[in-house]
Parts: structure tokens; C-alpha cells; sequence
């Protein structure tokens, strides 16, 4: 059975990378379109050039001329986004949680990415494009993250964008807190207690690690000052976890931290102005709209759920209103999944803010392309339709916030990776094709008594970081 | 020292003035009468409402452009372009505006269930593989933080059910308003909650097999089987027994057995049965039981009804969908196999409605619907499973599901297309009453929204 999903999983791929494979470089123009921007209002009747993977114009049809030799796309009907970019995900990754310490600022997520996960495709078909692949949430100090553009069949090598930021993962609240208390409904078992097992325990291992590591950077310091003056010091141990979290004080790592509650929200703050860093964006924060006044006076951005709450006690005073008053209050707010599932269907979560806060088309179309582009430092190259970027398209057959649209084509640097058309047309050709393939698996099997299993089948989870495996 | 006196004084007098006058005017019999009156025509008023100039969305009939609903102790009482309405009535003007039943979710734990991760809060899942005796009404938190939440984006009905046992217990068809869970009981109960034996699937299942072997598995599944095919064999000999004593009065009396008491409606088929049956094997198994036993079925989360759609319409099997918004469950699965479920199960004629299968996301319902037609259920055949299909599916439909006259007022008064993100639920009725749509959220965002 695992052989045959292998070959299956395979096959899949094989086909599925062919759509990409067709494409080439050079100009792809895409005419009559609705285009919303994220940055500068929506162009009906528009065209977008994009030319070797950047956008080399935009606007109405009339103002974008393309070579003879540029591929076309008809959009007549259909309404284009940027790509979409999920800044909270845990897809494309073989592990999520070196959660056996409390401070796991050594481990790298791009260490771990897999270009083989068949929710890269799925959530291309739901127009994300970049996604932000984020440690879990088991200990206080997680892991640095990885920054992924979904090239499906693509070497896991191309699919990281090359001029990531870092970033690492902090948590804060009951995730950290779990390894610390052994009756927690998430079975820890029998496993021993790790610290911290409260919000004391989470904000002390927070500041321990930044004191040794001021320490550290001090035996650096002292060790570089004996060799100007020409002495031949013994250098000082390497300590790859105190040097990444020495990086978020010397700027060159920023901090994406799990949150839920008010308190811890101001708790890592401090912290962090004590030790002279700034959280560069708060995740989930579902608390943040108490604090949103003080989030944005630090300056840090907030990448929220839309309407998840209730799944824990920290999440019950979760609204859906979060996204729209922290904006409102000066925040940079996002809307992310955190979920293999609704990272298909972003566009749908950013709706649900324009219900729940009023908000306009453009400001929740920028909860899930511009603005979370900025908490990943990424917005020079991504986030909006603008010439210079690059061309990650997202075409829907209408506006993308009625209930009613779907993504027919999703582009990432002019190359088509999703088509819908071109997905339905192959459906028979896969299916014949795997049919094919069990046929030929019977014949050379061997003949063995087979023991009858279970379907092998993704476990699939349901809101809230609840399931340690997947969520954390 | 005198000026203050004077000022006491001055208070004082007015005070008692106010004190006299306030009591002669109550005490004369004319003011007392009107007095009486005005609480007299309020009551009276209370129960009768008339909305005016507004699209009707009957679901069941022809859209009304421009018309009017009367709303009359708790039953819509006349639907139409031209409705005349008492004096008394209180007028909702919803020029602008639609009117369209209230929505029913198929499955959720409301009421039974507070906080995901305290186990303290919920109340589905009883000890014991049997119990057809547990009812999930009485155990109904009315004033649960989460049912106002679901109410605010137009589901007024729910069938909420006890869960994760062979047989779970009795699922509830409720109301989503009342001061008591008598109060909210339309239908109780509405149908007996099982789960066909299954295999651990996904992770659960390599663990599982690394614990026991896949072959043990597959054991005990057969053994889970055997005990409710056992189980519903009982309840046919105790029906029986207990008809022939009825009959014959010097047969012994035999004591009261509450499991197989409980089973009886379920196995002379006026119960009906909401099985849990998701991969095409399990939903054929739950045919078979349905037809050996004589079950009423509707089988609930189906994720591979399209598989055995055509068996589901000959044997006019109902599917309550569960998985519209959920992952596929394999890796070669389309990547919209469950976006286009209902298409395909709308295709092949099965009766379907949808759920969320949830407590705090019961809001979510609309986009369930919604998401399917995005992907080639007809509109109209979406709402229709929010709607008036759950009031056929359990046999409510002369109740509820659609706008009509008789019909329990059940409605709701939105902005546009209900299933849409962007509509806002003006105004909303359960039972003819006005609901209030503020909750845990907006009261949140109320607060904070302002924060200084």
C-alpha cells in the first residue's frame, strides 16, 4: 500500500510539474482584466506584462503593449490578484517541532522543507503563492522559519526565495506551557515534565536566553578586542542557539511570535525593549485588538485568524473583529491560516473581515498579499501588482470575496502552476493512468499473503493548534 | 445657615408635590384605565409583527419582489405582495432588504459543548458503545456563549447530537433561542446518532496498527459490527415481547431494559438513524444494516457518497454532507473533491443537506453551501440545503425550511444573498419572536473597538 501511493504520489507529480514544465520564459501578457492591485485601487479592463518572472506593466488594456512573441492569457470576466501569501503555515515541511527543549533556536525549518507535499498543489489552486513556513509552537524559543514560493515540482532548492529575511518563532501562553503539565487533554503521556509550565516560566526562558546570549556575544567581544591587541586569545565555544538568538539583538533575525492573550502580547514586548530588539510581527494575537494601541507603538504587525476562537480557554475571547481594529489602530494585519486547509481558501477568510470589521475590498485583499509581504519583509518584490515585482498572479472568475468565486490560474513568476482547466482535463489521464500503475503493482506483487489494511490517509485536522503533530 | 435652610426646605417641598401629584394621577380611574391599556395593545403587539417592502425569498415558492410578511404568536400567518395587518402590529420596514427562512444546520454539538480543549465543558460523548437511552435535549445549555454567535449570521435551527460511541444517543432539533431547552425543542428527538464502525484513519491508523496489528484492526472492527447488529437484533425480540404482553396480559411482565426501550422507534423505522459512514465501504456496510434491520436512514459525513450516489437515490437515502470545506482525505484525491461533492450528489438526484459538524463554527454553515455552488451546485439548490431540505430530511418540513403561511416564523431579514461573506442579518425571528443578534463578539468589539 505505501509502495503504491508512493508510485501514485509520483505520478501525480510527474503530471502535475508537466503544467509547469510547458511554460516558458520570456512575456506573458494578461488582457482584460480586472485588476486589483493591493497598492494602487482596481483597473477594469486592464492588462498585466509580465516579463522574465517580473511584472513589467500594468494598467488599462489600451497602455500595455507586449512582444508578438509574449503568451497570451484572456481574462475576459475574470479579476486578478497578487499571489496570495500566507504568513502563518506549516505546509512543505517533513517536521514542524523540536519541542524536547525549550529553546530550539538552532533548528532551521528550510532544513526540513518537502517538495513533494500535495498541499503545495492544493493551496496554489486556492491562488497562495508564497508561503511563510514557521516552526511550531511547542517551546517558548522555536526554530527559524523558511519562506517558500509553492513551485509545485520544482527542486525543494527553488521553491525557497533566495533573498529571505530570517525569521524565527517565539511562543507564548498554553503551546509552551503544555511540556510543563502533565494532565493536559493533548496526552503527553508519560513523558517527563519540561519547563516552563506557566506565563512566569514562558517570560523567564525568554529572558535567560537573551542574558546568556548577551554574555556570549560579550565573550565574542572580548575575544575580537584581545586580538586587536595582538594577543592570541583562545576563541570562545560556538553555540549555534545562543548565536541565533545573539542575531535578533545584532537585527539580522526577527521575531514572529505565537500569541493569544493581552498580557503575554505586552510581556514579550517588554521583554524585548529591555534587551533593545523589536517583535517584527505578533501571530495569531487574537487578543490584540486590547492592545492594539501598544502593538503599534512598538511597531510590530499582526498576522491573525479570521474567525477561529473558542478552541481553548485562551481563545475565547477571540472575536472576528481582531483583524479590522487592529488595522484601524495602525497595526499591519494580516489574515493567515496556520492550516493546510484554509490556506486553500485565504481569500474567503479575508472576506470574512470585511463582515465582521467593514472593511473595504482593498483593505482585506491586503490582509493577504501586501501586508503580510511586510511582516515578511518581503514587499519590495511581492505583495502587490506593481511593475518590478514579481509576477505572482492569482485569477479568479469573479470578485474574489463572493462565496461564489474560485481561482481559475495562479502564476508564480510568469509561469503558470495552477490552471483549472488544464487540472480537469487531466482527471482522466490521471485516472487512467493510476488505474494503469495498480494493474501493473498486482502483476509483479509478490504473492505473499497480503494482510488487509486501512486506507493510508492524511490526518486531517480541525481548527485550533490543538493537535501538538500538525499545529504546533 | 439660613440661605441652606431655605434651600431644604424649598426641596423638600417640591418633593412632596411631585409625591402628591404622581399619586392623584395614578389613582384616577381614567389614567389607571389607560394605563392598563397601553400594556394591554404592547402584549398583544408583541406577538404580532408585519414586515413591509421586502424581497421574499420563500425557498419553496416564487420570489416575491416587493411584499410583506405577517408574523402571528409564532407563525407566519400570511406571506404576499398585498398583506393586511392589525393596527397594533409592530412594522418592520425592510425596504431594501430580503427575507429568507431561517437556516438549518444538520450537525453540531450546540449547547452540548463550551470550551474545545476543557473537557469539563463537554457533554457528546457518554461511557459506553450503547447508548440509545442518552438524550442529548436535556443536557442543552441555553445560554451557551456560542449559540448567540451562530445565531448572528442567520441559522435559527440545529440539530445538535451526542457523539463518538457505536450508538451515541438521541440527537435534538433545537431552536436557536429560549430561556429553557424545552423552550428550544422543536423536534426531540430528531433522530438516533451512530457511527459505523470504522478503521483509525490517517496517523491514528499507523499508530494503531504499530499497537495492535493491522489485523487486529480489521477484528476489531468485525467485532463492533457483530455487537450492533447484536444489539439491534435485541431491540426486535424486546419490541416484540413487549407487544405480545401487550396484547396478552397473562404473559410475565419483564423488566424495563433502557437501551433496547430506547431502540425500539429506531428499529420499527419511526426514528430515523444519522449513521456516520464516510469511505464508500462504510456507507455500503450502513446500507446494508439500514436494509437488514429496517432502519430509517440518513447517513452524515459521506465523504465518498458519490461513490454509491446512484444506490443512495434508488434507496431515497438522505446525506447530511460534512467535509465541504474539509482537506481531501488522499493525495491523489481532486483537489476539489469536496468543494464539488453536493454538484455531484445534486446530479445524481441523492436528497443532501449540509453541516458544520461544530459548535463555534456553526456561523461558518452559509459557506458551506455556498462554497459548493462555487464549484457547480446551482444557487438556489444551496439554499435549499440550508433550508427546506434538513425540514424534509427530518420530517419537519411542514414546520420549517421555507416561507410560508403556518409555518413556524422562523426567518430572518438580511442585506442580500444570505450565503454571501459581505451580507449582514438585519433582523432575525425564532418562533415569531424577535432575536437579539449581539453577542460574546460584538459586546468584545463593542468595548474595545473604543478602547482610549
Amino acid at each position: 500500500m505505501k509502495r503504491h501511493s508512493a508510485i501514485l504520489l509520483t505520478a501525480l507529480v510527474v503530471a502535475l510539474a508537466f503544467v509547469a514544465q510547458a511554460q516558458n520564459k520570456g512575456e506573458v501578457l494578461i488582457k482584460n482584466a480586472t485588476i486589483m492591485t493591493a497598492s494602487h485601487g482596481v483597473i477594469e479592463g486592464g492588462s498585466i506584462l509580465i516579463r522574465d518572472g517580473k511584472i513589467a506593466a500594468v494598467g488599462k488594456n489600451s497602455e500595455v503593449k507586449a512582444g508578438a512573441n509574449a503568451k497570451v492569457i484572456d481574462a475576459t470576466g475574470m479579476v486578478v490578484t497578487p499571489g496570495i501569501i500566507d504568513a502563518h503555515s506549516h505546509s512543505a515541511l517533513d517536521a514542524v517541532n523540536e519541542g524536547s527543549v525549550s529553546v530550539s533556536a538552532m533548528v532551521r525549518m528550510k532544513d526540513v522543507v518537502d517538495n513533494t507535499d500535495i498541499n503545495i498543489y492544493r493551496q496554489l489552486a486556492g491562488g497562495t503563492t508564497t508561503i511563510h513556513a514557521l516552526h511550531g509552537s511547542a517551546n517558548a524559543i522555536g526554530g527559524q522559519n523558511v519562506i517558500l514560493k509553492l513551485k509545485w515540482g520544482k527542486p525543494a532548492e527553488e521553491m525557497i526565495v533566495p533573498d529571505m529575511p530570517r525569521t524565527i518563532k517565539f511562543a507564548l501562553g498554553e503551546n509552551p506551557k503544555r511540556a510543563g503539565n502533565q494532565t493536559n487533554p493533548f496526552g503527553q503521556g508519560n513523558r517527563p515534565l519540561r519547563f516552563p509550565a506557566t506565563r512566569m516560566g514562558v517570560e523567564f526562558t525568554i529572558r535567560e536566553a537573551f542574558q546568556q546570549a548577551r554574555e556570549y556575544m560579550r565573550e565574542w567581544d572580548d575575544y575580537a578586542a584581545a586580538k586587536e591587541r595582538g594577543e592570541d586569545p583562545t576563541p570562545p565555544r560556538r553555540d549555534l542557539k545562543l548565536e541565533a538568538i545573539a542575531d535578533i539583538m545584532r537585527g539580522k533575525l526577527f521575531v514572529h511570535s505565537h500569541c493569544y492573550r493581552a498580557d503575554e502580547i505586552l510581556m514579550l514586548m517588554n521583554v524585548a525593549n529591555e534587551f533593545g530588539w523589536k517583535v517584527l510581527t505578533f501571530q495569531h494575537v487574537l487578543e490584540g485588538y486590547k492592545v492594539a494601541k501598544e502593538i503599534a507603538a512598538h511597531g510590530a504587525g499582526g498576522s491573525t485568524f479570521s474567525d477561529w476562537w473558542d478552541y481553548k480557554i485562551e481563545a475565547y475571547d477571540a472575536i472576528p473583529g481582531n483583524a479590522a481594529i487592529m488595522h484601524h489602530k495602525g497595526v499591519v494585519t494580516s489574515v493567515n491560516s496556520d492550516s493546510a486547509d484554509l490556506a486553500r481558501r485565504l481569500y474567503q477568510e479575508a472576506a470574512k473581515t470585511i463582515k465582521y470589521g467593514g472593511l473595504t475590498d482593498e483593505e482585506a485583499l491586503r490582509f493577504i498579499t501586501l501586508n503580510p509581504a511586510k511582516q515578511i519583509k518581503l514587499d519590495h518584490r511581492i505583495g502587490s501588482i506593481d511593475v518590478g515585482k514579481d509576477g505572482d498572479l492569482a485569477i479568479f472568475n469573479a470578485n474574489p470575496f463572493s462565496i461564489y468565486a474560485r481561482v481559475e490560474m495562479t502564476l508564480i513568476e510568469g509561469e503558470v502552476y495552477f490552471d483549472r482547466k488544464e487540472d480537469l482535463k487531466r482527471r482522466e489521464i490521471i485516472a487512467k493512468e493510476k488505474k494503469e500503475l495498480i494493474e501493473k503493482e498486482r502483476r509483479t506483487a509478490p504473492q505473499e499473503q497480503r494482510q488487509p489494511q486501512p486506507p493510508i490517509t492524511p490526518t486531517v485536522s480541525g481548527p485550533g493548534d490543538d493537535q501538538p503533530e500538525i499545529k504546533q | 445657615m439660613n440661605r441652606n435652610r431655605t434651600l431644604r426646605f424649598v426641596i423638600k417641598a417640591v418633593i412632596a408635590a411631585i409625591l402628591i401629584i404622581g399619586w392623584m394621577a395614578l389613582g384616577r380611574p381614567v389614567i389607571k384605565k389607560l394605563f392598563h391599556n397601553s400594556v394591554a395593545s404592547a402584549q398583544q403587539a408583541a406577538n404580532v409583527f408585519v414586515i413591509r417592502n421586502a424581497k421574499i425569498v420563500t425557498v419553496t415558492g416564487a420570489t416575491i419582489e416587493r411584499g410583506s410578511v405577517l408574523i402571528r404568536d409564532g407563525k407566519i400567518a400570511e406571506v404576499g405582495a398585498r398583506v393586511a395587518a392589525p393596527g397594533n402590529a409592530k412594522v418592520i420596514d425592510a425596504t431594501g432588504l430580503s427575507v429568507y427562512p431561517g437556516m438549518i444546520d444538520s450537525g453540531t454539538q450546540l449547547g452540548l459543548t463550551e470550551i474545545g480543549s476543557i473537557q469539563e465543558t463537554h457533554d457528546t460523548t457518554e461511557l459506553g458503545d450503547f447508548n440509545p437511552h442518552m438524550r442529548a435535549i436535556v443536557a442543552v445549555q441555553p445560554h451557551s456563549e456560542l449559540i448567540p454567535v451562530a445565531r448572528a449570521n442567520g441559522i435559527t435551527t440545529a440539530i445538535t447530537h451526542p457523539s463518538g460511541r457505536l450508538v451515541s444517543g438521541q440527537a435534538a432539533l433545537i431552536n436557536l433561542d429560549g430561556w429553557t431547552w424545552q423552550e428550544m425543542t422543536v423536534k426531540a428527538p430528531a433522530a438516533m446518532w451512530m457511527e459505523y464502525p470504522r478503521a483509525p484513519r490517517g496517523r491514528r491508523a499507523e499508530f494503531a496498527q504499530q499497537a495492535e496489528g493491522a489485523a487486529n484492526i480489521a477484528q476489531l472492527r468485525e467485532r463492533q459490527l457483530n455487537a450492533l447488529r447484536q444489539k439491534l437484533e435485541d431491540a426486535q425480540a424486546y419490541a416484540k415481547a413487549k407487544e405480545a404482553r401487550a396484547a396478552d396480559k397473562s404473559l410475565p411482565p419483564r423488566p424495563v431494559d433502557h437501551v433496547l426501550e430506547a431502540l425500539i422507534p429506531v428499529v420499527k423505522g419511526e426514528l430515523p438513524v444519522l449513521m456516520v459512514a464516510n469511505t464508500d465501504r462504510e456507507i455500503k456496510g450502513a446500507i446494508e444494516i439500514a436494509d437488514k434491520y429496517k432502519l430509517k436512514l440518513i447517513v452524515s459525513g459521506a465523504e465518498d457518497a458519490w461513490k454509491v450516489a446512484s444506490t443512495l437515490k434508488e434507496k431515497n437515502i438522505p446525506v447530511i454532507i460534512g467535509a465541504v470545506t474539509d482537506l481531501p482525505n488522499n493525495e491523489d484525491d481532486d483537489y476539489d473533491i469536496n468543494y464539488s461533492h453536493a454538484a455531484k450528489l445534486h446530479k445524481a438526484g441523492v436528497k443532501f443537506a449540509f453541516q458544520t459538524d461544530d459548535a463555534a463554527y456553526v456561523r461558518n454553515l452559509p459557506y458551506q453551501a455556498g462554497t459548493s455552488a462555487a464549484f457547480g451546485l446551482p444557487k438556489d439548490e444551496a439554499l435549499k440545503a440550508v433550508t427546506i431540505y434538513p425540514a424534509q430530511i427530518f420530517g419537519v418540513d411542514k414546520l420549517l425550511g421555507s416561507i410560508e403561511a403556518g409555518k413556524m416564523a422562523n426567518l430572518i431579514v438580511t442585506d442580500g444573498d444570505p450565503l454571501e461573506f459581505k451580507t449582514i442579518v438585519k433582523h432575525m425571528f425564532i418562533n415569531g419572536k424577535p432575536v437579539d443578534l449581539s453577542s460574546r463578539h460584538t459586546r468584545l468589539y463593542d468595548k474595545f473597538k473604543d478602547r482610549p
